[in-house]
């Protein structure tokens, strides 16, 4: 049973009181309409499935009610980051203005 | 008749003064306090306790602990029996009744032994398949699985949570050390172990520590771990799992031992530790020798020989050969020689043992018989005498003719297998060690140590010396000390050991497949040959060959066998040992009750219910019960002398014609605030919110992101920036969890709060013709004429005195008013209308009749007549989706996939029987044509079905194929007993399809 960090309670709470809410920092499009039927298929089923270190979206179900990142590896299951929801995703490369 | 005949005059750590009456098979024996089972059983000269699981052969005890694999026995009787327990583990009580688990038609297997090879029952029993089930109850009733307790456990279980900075596992030499360093470091320390006491091997072996005798030291040592404020010391505690992140559960029998002597009390308690730290001492288990008939009765482990004798005063024999491949299993011969018994002979494996225990026992006038094997024993119902033959150098072949030993006892040492079960369990793969001869733990990263004879240590020193370093690391790994010992390196007297030989299958004269049985798992009858054929018949993975010959499968997991039966694979195979590797082991170390694994949540305390605050007034009203989700609901609520039919019939047409009621409190509700609400709305459902004006209500269906419905419900507006929302049932949670997580990950600009108010408030629905009679007769403050209060509309106002919303809204096509008021206030209020209907005949009803309305109007249930493929065009509900939003809504894209407008989708369609007084099944499958031979295409199927008494017919909704051009034909549901209703499609509204009652 995995002991994860709440970021917001900053307290180590047992997995019974989270829940796994899939792949952290997956954007939804900002105009669907614009999307052929393979890019929106891309974005609703498509997920990466890393063996090693996995942003992935938890919430603390049993507590603060509230969304936050993991970096948690696949592998030996050792918890990396955590880090609250809007954080933007470390690992995407710097956004630069055109 | 002697008592105990084979006990000791003297010795042992059992109480002599304290004689136990136990019975065995009703067989009426003695013991002592302080044996266990095992030992009382040996004591009295019983060989044989068990038959095999596969074979039915006679087995005995072998070892003297968690790894017996034999002595499987039954305790008790009726509700408080238990079964399945290692005889080796339980501690002997005043009046227990054992049992051999194993009972039934067991000779007739044993005389078809020879055909039952590895794979038989895949192999024999696979066809016919329905056979198949005839057989397994047989070979079950045959094999003797036990029995399962046949009335209410009695006894109360608990859990108990804890966090430790070190938790020690196994309270032998090297954890004692471990947890005394650690305690003297000032960590917080938990140790536990499996046994009534601690010291683990220290009191079955006759060793000396430091000039006193090991018991001695293991006081000093408690005493020492006592004194310190931290230390928490749980015996007869076994570690049964080792999770994620140093989470453990620990199985600790707090009565057991007690037997019925003690009523009350906690018989098992759970304990589940979170440690920063652990130290895994588990030790290890002496691996027995793989030779022909090696599971007759008085084949022992060495290590329980020696264990009987010192520990229990029992001489479980009187000829005893020695088979060993090492030093240290010498010191069983030396024990047997010191209490006057005699030791036919040491059977080395080794050419030339030569180290200091040799010795000693050669100088003691020991035959010790070097470059020999026990080949097979032979005897019918216990050991008569062992065949032993000269082995060459590779051991795989026989040198010379073989002879035989008379003897009644065979102890054997093949070495030591750590128990690496805990630290396997993490998922870290063992690994196999040469020199050690044995699999090794695997590294447990940062949290974790093994120290001991688990990490292959042999002497008591190296494992003491292990444990005291071990201690300290991890109380500093845990902030705790600075990581050095503080402990003395006790003189342990001890010489160093000769190496050792691997044997792992002792040669016969025979080949392996002709050989007498070679047991390498005696729990489940696994054998050398059997391991051998599922490698000639292409098993190369050794997690294969378990599964395929059942190594390793018992409820033992393998711990005496495993190892030689990688080897055997892995020769087999022509590999190396640690190309072939291990199985990995899985919690619980030992099996746990079910007792323990529930606690206290059992009976009411299994699951919570949810009850609406007029629970108790449909209760005391006849009310029969329908759970959605955890909520108790009313179905119906049958007067005296009705059928459920009649009763709902009842209840529908009073809706219809008059007046009734229904508690529709459990319907989930969010408040919704904040100047981005509408906004949030209308990306989260298909239909607009933004010009919904304040007081009034909209339907709409919420998606997921792939366009399939996913709940539905009536939003109200009521303020400039509040809405209240309505869930389904069964779905509150779900929608909620579904709205925070859009709110707080993607739209997180938004100005909106939800908070769940399912709970606060309580909420009468009064449905039908004459409801607004009812409801101005307890209301003086809303205008109820239907130009004033319109459908679709909210009003505040009071309610019986109480403040209350009232929603005109309908989920039955009847004029309708759902009145929400306070929770508090539910009972006043849904009594005050009860009253004020009676004169026009008010009736409760149920969910039963409240899906029988709904149907008539073909209004959907979410889940029941979608299945989570289902878009709103499927159900023709294209009317409540608004495509031109300024944000795409949550599903609007996938609406237009491709596969969402094909035109051979299943859609929503109204059936109608041929014979009205026919209900078809929910779930019954429509094909085209009646008395087709399978297969057949499958056209749809019927998702809700009732009897309408209004329409004095049988009504269902089906999904089918292309269901929306197709009204007008005929199809046909085959049923299971032979029938075949036919059905026509109609439209799913089969009332008032233009809605005239609703907005009357």
């Amino acid at each position: 049973m995995l002991h994860i960090r709440c970021p917001y309670c900053q307290e180590m709470r047992s997995e019974e009181e989270f829940s796994n809410a899939g792949e952290a920092h997956i954007r939804r499009p900002p105009d669907p309409a614009a999307l052929s039927d393979a890019e929106w298929g891309d974005y609703l089923h498509f997920r990466k499935n890393p063996r090693g270190p996995h942003r992935e979206v938890w919430v603390h179900t049993a507590g603060c009610r509230r969304y936050f990142n993991v970096l948690r590896d696949t592998v030996s299951y050792e918890i990396l980051d955590v880090y609250p929801a809007g954080v933007p995703d470390p690992d995407a490369p710097e956004e630069t203005t055109p | 008749m002697t008592a105990q005949p084979r006990r000791l005059a003297e010795g042992g750590r059992i109480d002599r003064s304290r004689v136990l009456d136990f019975t065995f098979h009703g067989r009426a024996m003695q013991g002592y306090a302080g044996d266990t089972l095992a030992s009382a059983l040996l004591a009295n000269g019983v060989d044989v306790v068990s038959r095999s699981f596969k074979y039915a052969r006679p087995r005995g005890i072998v070892g003297h602990g968690p790894e017996e694999p034999n002595a499987i026995l039954h305790l008790g009787n009726g509700a408080v029996s238990t079964p399945n327990l290692r005889a080796t583990e339980v501690e002997l009580f005043d009046g227990l009744e054992a049992r051999s688990t194993g009972s039934g038609p067991q000779r007739l297997v044993g005389a078809f032994s020879r055909f039952l090879p590895a794979g038989f029952y895949y192999k024999t029993f696979m066809q016919p398949p329905w056979l198949w089930m005839t057989w397994e109850r047989l070979l079950r009733r045959a094999a003797g699985f036990g029995e399962a307790p046949d009335g209410r456990d009695p006894d109360t279980y608990d859990k108990m949570n804890h966090h430790c900075d070190v938790l020690v596992v196994g309270a032998g030499p090297a954890g004692l050390a471990a947890a005394l360093e650690a305690a003297r470091a000032g960590a917080r320390v938990l140790i536990a172990d499996e046994r009534p006491e601690f010291g683990g091997s220290l009191l079955a072996r006759s060793l000396t520590v430091a000039g006193t005798s090991g018991a001695d030291w293991v006081e000093e040592t408690m005493a020492a771990l006592s004194s310190c404020p931290d230390a928490t010391l749980l015996p007869r505690a076994t570690v049964s799992g080792y999770y994620d992140h140093n989470f453990f559960t620990i199985l600790e029998r707090r009565t057991d031992h007690l037997g019925d002597a003690d009523a009350g009390g906690t018989r098992q308690r759970l304990h589940r530790v979170r440690a920063r730290q652990s130290v895994l001492a588990t030790g290890a288990i002496e691996r027995p020798l793989v030779f022909a008939n090696n599971d007759l009765p008085g084949v022992m482990l060495a290590s329980a020989v020696s264990a009987y004798v010192n520990r229990y005063a029992v001489a479980p024999g009187d000829r005893l050969v020695l088979f060993t491949t090492n030093d240290g299993a010498y010191q069983t011969a030396m024990d047997w020689q010191r209490i006057g018994r005699e030791v036919v002979a040491v059977v080395d494996a080794r050419q030339h043992p030569e180290g200091a225990l040799v010795q000693s026992a050669m100088e003691a006038g020991i035959d010790v018989i070097p470059g020999h094997g026990v080949i097979e024993a032979l005897g019918r119902a216990r050991v008569g005498s062992a065949v032993i033959a000269p082995l060459d150098d590779q051991g795989d072949t026989l040198a010379s003719p073989s002879r035989r030993l008379e003897c009644d006892l065979i102890a054997q040492s093949g070495g030591w297998s750590p128990t690496l079960h805990l630290s396997s369990q993490t998922g870290t793969r063992p690994r196999w060690s040469g020199a050690a001869a044995a699999f090794l733990p695997g590294a447990l990263g940062e949290r974790g140590l093994c120290a001991g004879a688990v990490t292959g240590k042999r002497s008591l020193r190296e494992c003491i010396e292990e444990g005291a370093s071990a201690g300290a690391l991890a109380a500093s790994r845990a902030g705790f000390g600075d990581g050095e010992t503080t402990l003395a390196t006790p003189d342990t007297g001890e010489s160093p050991e000769a190496s050792s030989r691997a044997l792992y299958l002792v040669p016969h004269e025979k080949p392996v497949s002709r050989a007498p049985k070679q047991f390498v798992d005696l729990q489940t009858d696994v054998t050398a040959a059997d391991i051998q054929l599922a490698a000639r018949e292409g098993y190369t993975s050794v997690e294969h060959v378990k599964r395929y010959t059942a190594l390793g499968f018992g409820t033992d997991q393998g711990k005496l066998g495993n190892v030689n039966g990688v080897a055997i694979l892995a020769d087999a195979l022509g590999q190396e040992i640690d190309a072939t590797g291990t199985t990995m082991f899985r919690p619980a170390y030992t099996p746990m009750t079910f007792g323990a694994a529930a606690g206290r949540d059992t009976g009411d305390m299994f699951d919570p219910e949810r009850h609406t605050p007029m629970h108790a007034w449909h209760e005391a009203h006849g009310a029969t019960w329908e759970d959605v989700g955890r909520w108790k609901r009313p179905r119906y609520y049958p007067q005296p002398g009705e059928t459920m039919r009649q009763a709902v019939d009842r209840e529908c047409l009073a809706v219809r014609d008059g007046v009734a009621i229904f508690d529709a409190s459990t319907l989930g509700k969010i408040d919704i605030q904040g100047s981005d609400a509408a906004v949030f709305l209308d990306r989260v459902y298909t239909t607009g919110f933004r010009r919904l004006g304040v007081g009034r209500c909209r339907y709409g269906l919420m998606l997921h992101e792939n366009g399939y419905i996913f709940d539905d419900g009536v939003t109200a507006r009521m303020a400039e920036n509040r809405y209240l929302l309505h869930t389904t049932t069964g779905n509150a949670e779900a929608v909620y969890a579904w709205l925070e997580f859009w709110r707080q990950t993607e739209w997180r600009e938004l100005d909106v709060h939800l908070t769940s108010v399912t709970d606060h408030w309580a909420t009468a629905a009064v449905v039908g013709p004459q409801s607004r009679d009812v409801l101005r007769k307890v209301c003086t403050d809303i205008d109820f004429d239907s130009d004033a209060f319109r459908f679709m509309d909210v009003r505040e106002g009071h309610i019986a005195g109480i403040p209350a919303r009232v929603f005109r809204i309908s989920f039955s096509g009847e004029l309708s008013f759902e009145v929400n008021v306070p929770a508090n206030h539910g009972r006043h209020v849904w009594d005050a209308l009860i009253e004020a209907g009676t004169e026009f005949d008010i009736t409760p009803y149920g969910t039963e009749a409240m899906h029988v309305l709904r149907a008539e109007k073909g209004f959907i249930i979410v889940g029941q007549d979608t299945d989570g493929s289902v878009t709103p065009a499927d159900v023709g509900m294209d009317w409540a989706v608004r495509r031109n939003k300024a944000y795409g809504f949550l599903g609007d894209r996938s609406l237009t996939l491709a596969h969402h407008l094909r035109e051979d989708r299943f859609q929503l369609v109204g059936l109608a029987t041929a014979d009205p007084a026919t209900v078809l099944p929910e779930g019954a499958q429509l094909v085209e044509e009646p008395g087709h031979r399978p297969p057949v295409a499958m056209e749809g199927h019927v998702t809700s079905s009732y009897y309408s008494a209004r329409l004095s017919r049988s009504i269902a909704l089906a999904m089918v194929k292309r269901g929306s051009k197709r009204t007008g034909q005929i199809l046909y549901a085959p049923l299971a007993d032979g029938r075949i209703i036919s059905a026509t499609i109609v439209s799913p509204v089969f009332y008032d399809p233009k809605g005239v009652r609703q907005n009357a």
